[in-house]
């Protein structure tokens, strides 16, 4: 059960120092909307020329977790999809791959929202 | 006046010379509403823009000089204690997805992919509640991009939204302002895919 | 008459007294070091209430009821009810002043929302256009933090130089002849913007302002020299040091008689604030609680307090530009 948990353990937390030191580093417009976008974004692309697998392969969730791991996702689930549909799997490949991860998100946010009110 | 003469100016003369620009505009300005003939209009129009200019630099250059006295005051960032903070935070929650993972994969037998997605919403879903029982915000007070980078901060910016925005009602309330930070996120991520799959339908 | 003094300096001819003042607050205020001498705490930040909006509403309506029975009188013997919040237009003021029902402006100052209503409030007493009336301000983290930064249960990190919006109203009775305090001289401040665009550094857009004004106070009417307190509204830390740094450059070096209600609000260590308190609630509890009571121990002492705000909006903002700074000045004496 514990197999691989300190190389998720460090790969997870210097992807979260990176961001940490981007934001300390850059001026004050840099936000956590901007950090989640820019990593979404380079998750992909770094996916895209095939460099996320390796790293998914040495930290399992420790790559997998951060959003950059839902780039790989978007970049992988548009590779296979122009594969099998070519063309039209341009446009259909990436959000479907990463539909449970965004539906499930949306429905937690409806759900909570009728259950609890913010404290503040 | 020439932008050089500007940078050379003392925080007095920088003043002074702001007040002088000011009445100039209001008297460029007049002259350029009473002249009917187009072609000169435009060219008073050309001395007013150039003035607003010139007012707007020496507002910058006054800024400047103040930013330079108040980066003196400025509280030290903790750069290595938030970095320490995001570090642990962050491995925390990947090490908690990572024993998921094992388990998920050991117990149904499945692969790392699909194991993978099981991580994720099994991460999302906890997110949720704490988020809703107001914990995860504090957890992100402490843990800076720790708690933003992986999904759980993902969900936290939409949960929270959705619960924020719930008061103003469920379609402009909840239904728009979830979206305040998904969004851009989906956005983004849905573009930069469709331009790995153009990228790689060219070359692959 | 004589009015004016200098070229921003009001000087009024009426004695324009604070008759009384309330201060309601949140319960962060109230563990806070001022938070046993405040009227009234709510015990949690929602009051009941179903929204944080109409809390905010609340807190101020108890404000100025409290202030009203603390002299024995009633609403209807107010002239005006002057106010402001940081709600998108003044709304919890608006719902005060209805339920209040008697005249109404309304007032944006930021956080300088308090002075501004007790310059304007001073002005309306001295051209003999009133008696009785409430100057008032009030702001509430959560409904401020929603509106301009982040949904409250993000987890977001504050950056050192941030503020804590204040939970807290402060209501003030101003009248003639009658009362503790008076109110001799006014500062009206101008737009000082010097291009600071950081909205988590709300001390240093406005300690140019304030700066700026205790300077004009001090050119006006030579008088800084002979005040016992100046105060500023919420520069917090940040401000406070770069507004020190203004004034010393100016060669006024005022020490241990300058002192910020920023600061004054919340243990800055232990309740996790950074920079200190801020908000319209800020000056406007404070005030009162900890710098009216102290003058009430010596006779003659003299208090200027400059409100401070920082005239922010979250859509120009966005666009990229800068945040206009004021601060309104106001000096109080003992009687």
């Amino acid at each position: 059960m514990l197999e691989g948990i300190a190389a998720a353990f460090i790969v997870g937390g210097i992807i979260c120092v990176l961001a940490q030191i981007f934001i300390e580093l850059t001026p004050y417009k840099i936000t956590p909307g901007h950090i989640l976008v820019f990593y979404v974004v380079t998750g992909t692309f770094i996916s895209g020329l095939g460099w996320y697998q390796p790293l998914i392969d040495f930290a399992g969730a420790g790559a997998t977790l951060p959003l950059s791991g839902f780039g790989h996702i978007l970049a992988q689930g548009v590779i296979e999809a122009v594969d099998e549909e070519g063309l039209k799997g341009i446009f259909t490949g990436g959000l479907s791959a990463a539909s449970m991860g965004i539906t499930v998100a949306l429905m937690m946010g409806v759900v909570m929202s009728l259950i609890f009110k913010p404290k503040g | 006046m020439v932008k050089q003469k500007i940078e050379n100016c003392s925080e007095q003369e920088l003043k002074d010379l702001l007040k002088e620009v000011q009445a100039e505009h209001q008297k460029l300005v007049m002259a350029e509403a009473e002249v009917k003939e187009e072609s000169l209009r435009q060219k008073y129009h050309q001395q007013v823009l150039a003035n607003e200019e010139q007012g707007k630099y020496i507002q910058q250059q006054l800024g400047k000089l103040y930013q330079e006295k108040a980066a003196s005051v400025q509280p030290k960032a903790l750069l290595m204690r938030n970095i320490a903070r995001a570090f642990l935070v962050g491995g925390l929650i990947c090490t908690f997805g990572q024993i998921v993972l094992n388990f998920v994969m050991l117990k149904f037998g499945l692969e790392t992919r699909e194991a993978a997605g099981i991580v994720s919403v099994t991460v999302v879903v906890i997110t949720s509640i704490l988020t809703g029982f107001g914990i995860y915000d504090e957890i992100g007070r402490f843990g800076g991009a720790g708690c933003t980078v992986p999904i759980s901060g993902f969900a936290n910016s939409i949960v929270s939204a959705a619960m924020e925005f719930r008061r103003e009602g469920l379609v402009y309330g909840v239904g728009a302002k979830i979206f305040t930070i998904a969004g851009p996120v989906i956005l983004y991520g849905t573009i930069a895919s469709i331009v790995v799959g153009i990228i790689y339908y060219l070359v692959g | 008459m004589g009015k004016r003094i200098g070229r921003q300096t009001l000087q009024f001819t009426e004695e324009i007294t604070i008759r009384s003042f309330a201060t309601v607050v949140g319960r962060k205020e109230a563990e806070g070091p001022l938070g046993p001498f405040y009227d009234y705490v709510f015990p949690d930040n929602l009051f009941g209430e179903d929204s944080w909006e109409k809390a905010e509403q609340k807190l101020q309506q108890y404000a100025v009821e409290l202030a009203l029975e603390k002299v024995k009188l009633e609403a209807q013997q107010l002239d005006y009810y002057l106010g402001g919040d940081l709600l998108n237009q003044i709304i919890a003021t608006s719902y005060t002043a209805r339920k209040i029902g008697v005249p109404f402006f309304g007032l944006y100052g930021a956080c300088s929302s308090l002075v501004e209503a007790m310059i304007l409030g001073s002005c309306l007493i001295d051209g003999g256009f009133a008696d009785l009336l409430v100057a008032c301000a009030s702001s509430h983290h959560e409904t401020a933090e929603r509106q301009l930064r982040y949904p409250t249960e993000m987890g977001v990190q504050r950056t050192p130089t941030s503020q804590w919006t204040v939970t807290g109203s402060g209501a003030y009775l101003l009248g003639k002849h009658t009362g503790d305090w008076k109110i001799t001289h006014a500062v009206p401040g101008k737009i000082i913007d010097r291009e600071i665009k950081n909205n988590a550094d709300m001390g240093s857009a406005m300690a140019a302002a304030a700066a700026d004004t205790i300077i004009t106070f001090a050119a006006d009417t030579g008088m800084i020299n002979q005040i016992d307190y100046v105060v500023t509204g919420d520069l917090g830390i940040v401000g406070y040091k770069l507004c020190q740094c203004l004034l010393q450059e100016k060669g006024i070096d005022l020490g241990e008689r300058y002192s910020d209600c920023g600061m004054a609000v919340y243990h800055a260590e232990q309740q996790d604030v950074h920079a200190g308190g801020s908000g319209c609630g800020c000056s406007a509890i404070v005030l009162g609680t900890r710098y009216l009571t102290q003058l009430l121990k010596k006779k003659g002492e003299k208090l200027f307090l400059v409100g401070t705000g920082a005239l922010l909006s979250p859509t120009t903002n966005l666009q990229g530009d800068s945040i206009p700074g004021i601060g309104h000045g106001i000096l109080i004496e003992k009687v």
